[in-house]
């Protein structure tokens, strides 16, 4: 099958704007009659379910939280971007969709890009309208800052807790409308399978997880807007029921899973401390506005920080992009922080952590300057290792913080199975091979405010209302499915458990599929992967049974759907030959060490199918091509 | 650095919302300072899994402490000894060694217990729900910058704003009472032009929703501050009185 983009005709600046008008309507008074199911209630979802309720639309919205306020949108800390200019510092429409494509390694869908760009301001407006507490002057102005990797100052922010202003934002939004009677919610309930009638999507089974009773739910089109993938590696900044189930049961139902091997490694996490680790936190990248990073010139080198003097330190990212210095893209910082600790420059007690160091700052701008900007992020640092960053520096190391593949969809957002709308980092579109920072947030509520609202009825115009119902044979195969798939989870009765599997798993994929990656080692993780699978089938244990509260066996399943997806990430990471943002194959490099991309063999989405239990995926290519920007090699330097 | 300490945990366990609950002890031992509670909690249930005992159910997930789906009483503090601390950013260097920790959930009758430390919270979401927003479409706003706010109220809006709607505040109350998260919507949206127009309706149909959720009334205790994880004072629950008579008054 044929991957059709759908991207409008016209000028790159008039394409939204004419398909706007070219879409279809759903007349006001018949927009009541059709049902809209989405799952996922963070950024995307609930500004999704707001939306189209308002417009009329009936919506059952579901997460697997016990609220939908606790999806991990809410740990966004940084800030989101708008091409507003109200710096006056020479940022527009154009600048961001361009240092968007730049920064995403051209490998983002150009027209989507430019869409996202014009629609960042109506965010803005739209999140202030609702009360969101941004940043402001003393003026009573919006207060913006530069945030990673962008030369003009263009990200709005609330200290350093922006996801949360912003999800609580749309969650009361949302909550609005459950009030009116358009929204209902769904909460605990777990996505277990898509249900697809006569070649559409048309509802899903979900798992109540209080009291295992599992439900079937028919709708006229489904919305995925369930997250991104980053916890396949185990320890990732993702919150810890974070999980791919949602997206891959779509993708093991038809739906095209694209660029799954674009994973982003955010350069400044706290360090891992020891075997027991759950989670890695993120310390903000706005950080790296004052904060220098650095390291010893000499290897090895365990003085205090304090006793090395300034000679003996190498400020490798300024030494070596000197215009970008300690501000260059994600996929720069982190990469380069491994170099330094492969080299044997490392801090800390396992030398796997480098210095950001916030003296420099503070002698030049004060205490209560640096308090005021980053109090709440040194708080947090200090409580989690019981170091004080305003005395010593932070020491900091990469974690896998996002994932920029994820379902394939068109210009509608809309995947190759009919119905099924996938929004938000569930969806691959925006961020090519890496994103930059401040434009997750921009992303999600694009899609769920802006996007989605226009697109979807385009799609229902030509559906009849309420054509499905969940007694259909679909929906009880699938929820016998579903059955089947719990009870064999739990009759297993072997010695392992979830977790343990899940740390193997990731373990595996951060060494041979993470910072750096090369064929000899992707092959070797292809050909581990599903020996662990295998033994997980064989001896598992999950506690406890199914019909009330088992988060052993919500765990269960979706490290089940880890080890069959992180198989695709290798695959998709091998056949990859190039190095692009996240992506950096050892094999592909300039002279320097920069990634090197392969753009006449590479400039593609690739999109992989489903083709049964066991079989390899087959891949689809998207052609990227670039109409308004010129293809170019990147440079921070 | 890489201290290891014993413990003894007497942990409530309750098997689903009806039956009868009592604390178990268990002995933990090696745990790692530098690990978090949750962390350690996870090693115990790791270890009961494969001795073929229920874990202890608990809920979390950001692990950051802003999500607020984690928490539980610590030696009877709701998140444990550490001052504006969720129990997740909560750290074993605070306990000593050989010390018992007893662990239960928080208890109020309008949050039910679902399992062991896992209770009901949904009574916050019909709270939000009755009027917890500011009415604004997608699509109506004006320009962001057209509405001028002061930097004194934006401030103060954000740090009412800060609520994680963990319901610390609720188990630390002696009367069980919800008044500070409620207040801390209520002043968020009280505090910004945009949240004017729906300010009396808002506030009376909050607390209206608190009332028949069954969350007692302030007493003026004062736990809920000591106990809220970020901070929320109690300045913001006479704001919300003063708002509320007003309403009741003028309306």
């Amino acid at each position: 099958m044929d991957l059709k983009s759908n991207i409008p005709e016209g000028a790159i600046n008039e394409k939204w704007t004419n398909h706007k008008f070219n879409m279809k309507l759903v007349n006001p008074a018949n927009k009541r009659k059709y049902t809209v199911i989405v799952v996922g209630t963070g950024l995307a979802g609930s500004s999704a379910a707001a939306s189209l309720s308002e417009l009329g639309y009936n919506v059952n919205a579901f997460c697997f939280h016990e609220s939908p306020r606790r999806a991990h949108s809410i740990a966004a800390q940084g800030g989101i971007n708008a091409a507003k200019n109200y710096c006056n510092d020479g940022d527009s429409v154009h600048r961001l969709f361009y240092d968007t494509v730049k920064g995403g390694d051209f490998r983002s869908r150009e027209a989507n890009v430019h869409r996202l760009s014009e629609i960042s301001v109506n965010i803005i407006d739209q999140c202030v309208a609702q009360g969101v507490p941004f940043a402001r002057d003393y003026g009573g102005l919006l207060d913006n800052r530069s945030f990673g990797g962008a030369q003009v100052s263009r990200t709005f922010y609330a200290k350093g807790q922006t996801g949360q202003q912003l999800l609580i934002g749309a969650y009361q939004a949302m909550m609005k409308e459950v009030n009116k009677g358009g929204v209902t919610l769904f909460t605990s309930r777990e996505m277990m399978e898509l249900v697809i009638v006569d070649g559409k999507a048309k509802g899903i089974i979900v798992r109540n997880l209080r009291t295992g009773k599992i439900e079937r739910h028919s709708a006229d089109a489904v919305i995925l807007a369930t997250g991104g993938y980053g916890n396949a590696f185990y320890l990732s900044t993702n919150a810890m029921a974070c999980n791919v189930t949602a997206a891959w049961r779509a993708h093991k139902k038809g739906a095209y899973f694209a660029n799954p091997c674009y994973t982003q490694i955010h350069p400044t996490c706290i360090p891992v401390h020891g075997d027991h680790q759950s989670k890695l936190t993120l310390m903000s990248e706005s950080l790296r506005n004052d904060g220098r990073v650095w390291v010893p010139k000499k290897k090895g080198d365990t003085r205090d920080p304090k006793d090395i003097p300034e000679n003996e330190r190498d400020y490798y990212l300024e030494r070596k992009y000197p215009s970008f210095g300690n501000l260059v893209p994600r996929d720069l910082a982190s990469r380069n922080a491994k170099y330094a600790c492969d080299d044997g420059k490392g801090v800390g007690p396992t030398g796997l952590a480098v210095y950001l160091d916030f003296a420099a700052a503070i002698d030049r701008l004060g205490e209560n300057t640096i308090r005021a900007r980053y109090g709440n992020l040194f708080e947090m640092y200090e409580r989690i290792t019981g170091s004080d960053p305003y005395t010593s520096p932070m020491s900091i190391y990469p974690a896998i913080h996002y994932t920029m593949g994820g379902l394939w969809v068109d210009y509608n957002l809309e995947s190759n199975i009919p119905g099924l709308f996938v929004l938000g980092e569930a969806n691959f579109s925006d961020h090519g091979a890496n994103r930059l920072g401040a434009s997750a947030l921009m992303q999600g509520l694009a899609d769920g405010y802006f996007v989605i609202p226009y697109t979807i009825g385009n799609f229902l115009a030509d559906e009849t209302p309420g054509s499905c119902n969940s007694d259909q044979s679909e929906f009880k195969q699938a929820e016998q499915d579903v059955i089947n798939r719990v009870n064999t989870l739990l009759n297993i009765n072997g010695k392992r458990t979830a977790d343990d599997f899940h740390r193997e798993l990731g373990m595996l994929l951060w060494d041979k599929c993470g910072m750096s990656r090369n064929a000899e080692g992707l092959k070797e993780a292809l050909e581990k992967i599903p020996k662990i699978r295998e033994e997980f089938w064989k001896n598992l244990k999950v506690p406890g049974d199914s019909n009330n509260l088992n988060s052993s066996l919500e765990k269960a399943g979706r490290v089940a759907d880890f080890l069959e997806f992180g198989e695709l990430m290798v695959r998709d990471a091998l056949h990859r030959e190039e190095s692009c943002g996240g992506h950096f194959r050892e094999e592909s490099q300039t002279k320097e060490g920069e990634a090197l991309r392969q753009d006449d063999k590479f400039c593609y989405v690739g999109a992989w199918e489903h083709k049964g239990e066991n079989k390899p995926q087959e891949l689809h290519k998207e052609k990227l091509e670039y109409s308004a920007i010129d293809l170019a090699q990147r440079s921070y330097k | 650095m890489s201290d290891k300490i014993n413990l003894t945990l007497n942990v409530w366990r309750q098997k689903s919302p009806k039956s009868a609950g009592k604390f178990e002890a268990y002995d933990v031992k090696n745990v790692d300072v530098n690990s978090s509670f949750l962390e350690m909690i996870d090693v115990l249930n790791e270890d009961l899994t494969k001795k073929g005992q229920d874990p202890i159910e608990f809920d979390h997930d950001c692990r950051e402490g802003i999500c607020g789906t984690c928490g539980a009483m610590v030696n009877g503090r709701p998140h444990g000894p550490l001052k504006n601390t969720t129990l997740c950013q909560l750290h074993m260097r605070e306990f000593k060694n050989n010390e018992t920790i007893t662990i239960e959930p928080f208890r109020s009758t309008s949050l039910p217990i679902v399992k062991d430390l896992v209770v009901d919270r949904s009574a916050f979401d019909n709270i939000i729900k009755s009027g917890g927003f500011i009415s604004a479409k997608t699509g109506s706003g004006q320009d962001a910058n057209a509405i001028l706010i002061p930097k004194p109220d934006a401030d103060d809006a954000f740090n009412s704003a800060q609520c994680i709607g963990c319901s610390a505040c609720v188990a630390a109350c002696p009367n069980a009472s919800a008044m500070l998260f409620v207040a801390a919507k209520v002043n968020h949206l009280a505090k910004l032009p945009q949240g004017q127009a729906e300010r009396k309706s808002r506030v009376k149909s909050m607390v209206l929703a608190m009332d028949k959720s069954g969350f007692g009334n302030c007493s003026n205790a004062y736990e809920c501050e000591a106990a809220c994880p970020k901070g929320i004072s109690v300045a913001n629950i006479a704001a919300m009185n003063k708002d509320f008579m007003k309403a009741g008054i003028f309306s």
